[in-house]
């Protein structure tokens, strides 16, 4: 397992150091500093990913509470599994018990590192299983601050890099990383994370919205480790600063390596989420 | 409420095995509705009600799961009060079966309900259950089947085999009710092309699969036809509908492409009986139109066309989608209530004979849930059967509290 990390890091950098190169060769103007913080903010996120792999399948309660400009509240209770693919993008299988209404719908979606992802809906009322359009990336998700998109996991390949340099907070040393969605579909021009210099883990996200201008920051709140190994926050604060509203994700009862299979993430599984 | 002997065994069985469970998780969720609708116009035939229909229903759910959720049970009764249609206060079993996961296959035991397509305003695949029709106007509403069900995984596909023992009559509004032609259909006057009648074991197998942006489905089906052939009968003075079910063998292909923002759909079938062998078709597209107007809301296109080689239905056996066109659009307005409108159009393009549908839907709190239709139904021609139900146009609205 470690080995194959590596071995995808060895291969990933090399990839996207060619393709740097090539085009280089286009924009002769790039200069060697441009190239260096491409490189170093490529290099970054690249062992964010890293560090974060080999957790194989992970389980998870989330609450998700809804909250807009006049303070109102609205909670949904939602449970993810996520099987990790090695070369490729996650699988995940969400399912809903709250708002009760919706109970037992569910969402299973393959995401891919360069091609649209393959999601499909399952709603209990009619028992229909509906493979739906993943175009839909900068959509709400749940009526929430969070889109599709946010939801889909890190993959290296769905951005360009630049580092912007470090910054400290509250004692802490920061890489602060520009990201730039490689899908012409993605709701942001860019994205800015700030990216803690020991482990490596995220922290906070600037997301820019179509006209580049600050759209929502997402802050991830009391870090955990589970399994000895992996980080999870407990809390993710998503702040609209367009529009007021927010929306705050509280994960629980995280488990790691549960043995979990292709078999549990097909249509059948889709369907038997009550 | 018409259970059989399979049923009852099944049941007995089934919760048998319920109380033999420890440690299991059990949890319970449902809803309590109310329901009201207004017709504009009078009944245009002599015992129905005028303008005016309440009714209220409940549908719990009690689910059991133990081994980790290997194994689970799963009970859903329904039942609805109607005040102003006898036949519309029914009840009925949606489920009560039994389910174990293995690690590349899955078996399902009980009554269940089975969805199978991928178009909107026709659900010509759909074949497994039979429909509730006097609970809603739709088709979408569904009785309750009894089967046993072997689902494997492979590499190439899922393999779904059914083994249907038993079968379901289709409801039908009585008398007094709304929505319905000129004649009664008699409950009590029910023949089969079988011997076995109702207690025919029918079977289906389907397999179905991804292949990139494809979802395809494809099915054979051989036992009770569910739509029933509705024949003109005495029953004392009264002319009544008399209901006869006959045998068939259907064949059935449903593809989904997701393109971009395009979703592409086909159903086809091939039906064989021993009156007739005919082919139908119902293929369309949905866009949908993300963030409109720099906003939230999504907006949904569709576009769908239905044929039958029987052609229009006449005086004769013919089919009621034979050449017909529908339109809609869905806007999701992806706020924190869930709120959605659905808005539908059909037109018979050999007839003068149109409906329109609208549907619109929203969350008040945590736990109700509101929902406002209106339906249109027009003809001008005394051979259409919307002709039938011309006077039927009507408005309802209805909560639902979930618990």
């Amino acid at each position: 397992m470690l080995y194959q990390g590596r071995l995808k890091t060895v291969l990933i950098t090399t990839l996207l150091a060619a393709a740097s190169l090539s085009s280089f060769a286009v924009s002769q103007q790039e200069t060697d500093q441009e190239k260096n913080a491409r490189r170093k903010g490529l290099d970054i996120s690249v062992e964010v990913k890293n560090r974060d792999s080999g957790w194989g399948d992970s389980k998870a309660d989330m609450l998700m509470i809804l909250r807009n400009e006049q303070g109102q509240e609205s909670v949904r209770e939602i449970k993810i599994k996520s099987l990790e693919q090695l070369g490729d993008g996650d699988k995940s299988l969400t399912v809903f018990n709250k708002p009760k209404d919706v109970k037992g719908s569910a969402f299973l979606s393959y995401s891919h590192a360069e091609k649209a992802d393959d999601q499909w809906l399952y709603l209990p009322s009619l028992k229909r299983v509906k493979r739906i359009s993943s175009r839909n990336k900068s959509g709400p998700f749940m009526g929430s601050e969070f889109s599709f998109e946010d939801f889909s996991s890190f993959e290296v390949e769905k951005y360009s890099y630049k580092y912007l340099g470090n910054e400290k907070i509250a004692a802490k040393d920061f890489f602060k990383v520009e990201q730039f969605p490689v899908d012409e579909n993605s709701g942001y021009t860019r994205r800015v994370v700030w990216i803690d210099q020991q482990e490596y883990l995220v922290h906070k996200i600037d997301y820019y919205d179509r006209k580049n201008s600050l759209l929502k920051t997402l802050t991830y709140v009391d870090y955990q480790q589970y399994s000895g190994k992996f980080w999870r926050a407990r809390s993710m604060q998503m702040i609209n600063h367009q529009n007021g509203k927010s929306t705050e994700l509280i994960w629980n009862n995280y488990t790691f390596n549960n043995g979990l299979s292709e078999g549990d993430f097909n249509r059948n599984a889709l369907k038997r989420t009550r | 409420m018409s259970m059989n002997f399979l049923t009852k065994k099944a049941a007995a069985a089934a919760l048998l095995l319920a109380f033999n469970i420890s440690a299991s998780e059990f949890e319970y969720s449902g809803k309590i509705g109310i329901e009201e609708r207004y017709f504009f116009a009078g009944g245009q035939y002599e015992e129905q009600f005028e303008h005016w229909q309440t009714s209220f229903s409940v549908e719990p759910e009690f689910t059991w799961n133990w081994n980790d959720g290997v194994d689970s049970l799963v009970f859903t009764p329904f039942y609805r009060f109607d005040a102003q249609d006898e036949q519309r206060t029914h009840g009925d079993i949606r489920e009560l079966f039994y389910i174990h996961v293995g690690d590349d296959w899955e078996f399902r035991a009980g009554i269940r309900k089975e969805f199978w397509g991928v178009t909107e305003f026709q659900h010509l695949v759909d074949v497994i259950n039979q429909t509730d029709g006097v609970e809603g106007f739709d088709g979408e509403d569904k009785l309750g089947q009894q089967m046993l069900n072997l689902s494997l995984v492979r590499d190439w596909g899922i393999i779904d085999l059914y083994l249907l023992p038993g079968f379901r009559e289709r409801t039908f509004p009585g008398e007094e009710g709304r929505l319905r032609g000129p004649l009664v259909v008699d409950k009590n006057n029910v023949s089969y092309e079988s011997s076995a009648e109702d207690k025919h074991i029918d079977f289906a197998a389907r397999w179905s699969h991804v292949l990139g942006d494809f979802d395809i489905g494809s099915y054979w089906f051989h036992g009770t036809n569910r739509d029933p052939l509705l024949t003109p009968a005495q029953n004392g003075q009264t002319l009544v509908l008399r209901q006869y079910y006959n045998q068939m063998d259907q064949l059935g292909i449903d593809v989904q492409a997701t393109i971009d923002d395009w979703l592409w759909k086909f159903e086809s079938i091939y039906r064989s009986t021993k009156a007739e062998d005919f082919g139908a078709v119902q293929a369309g597209f949905e866009y949908t139109y993300v963030g409109v107007f720099d906003s939230f809301t999504d907006l949904g296109l569709l576009m769908e066309y239905g044929w039958d080689s029987r052609g229009e239905a006449g005086a004769s056996a013919g089919a009621n989608v034979q050449n017909d066109l529908f339109l809609g659009s869905r806007i999701a307005f992806n706020d924190m209530q869930d709120s959605e409108v659905l808005m539908g159009f059909s037109t018979d393009l050999d007839h003068n004979a149109f409906s329109i549908l609208v549907e619109a839907s929203r969350r008040f709190g945590d736990s109700f849930k509101a929902n406002l239709d209106f339906r249109m139904l027009q003809s001008s021609e005394y051979t259409d059967q919307l002709y039938s139900l011309k006077d039927d146009d009507h408005l309802q609205v209805s909560l639902d509290w979930y618990f």
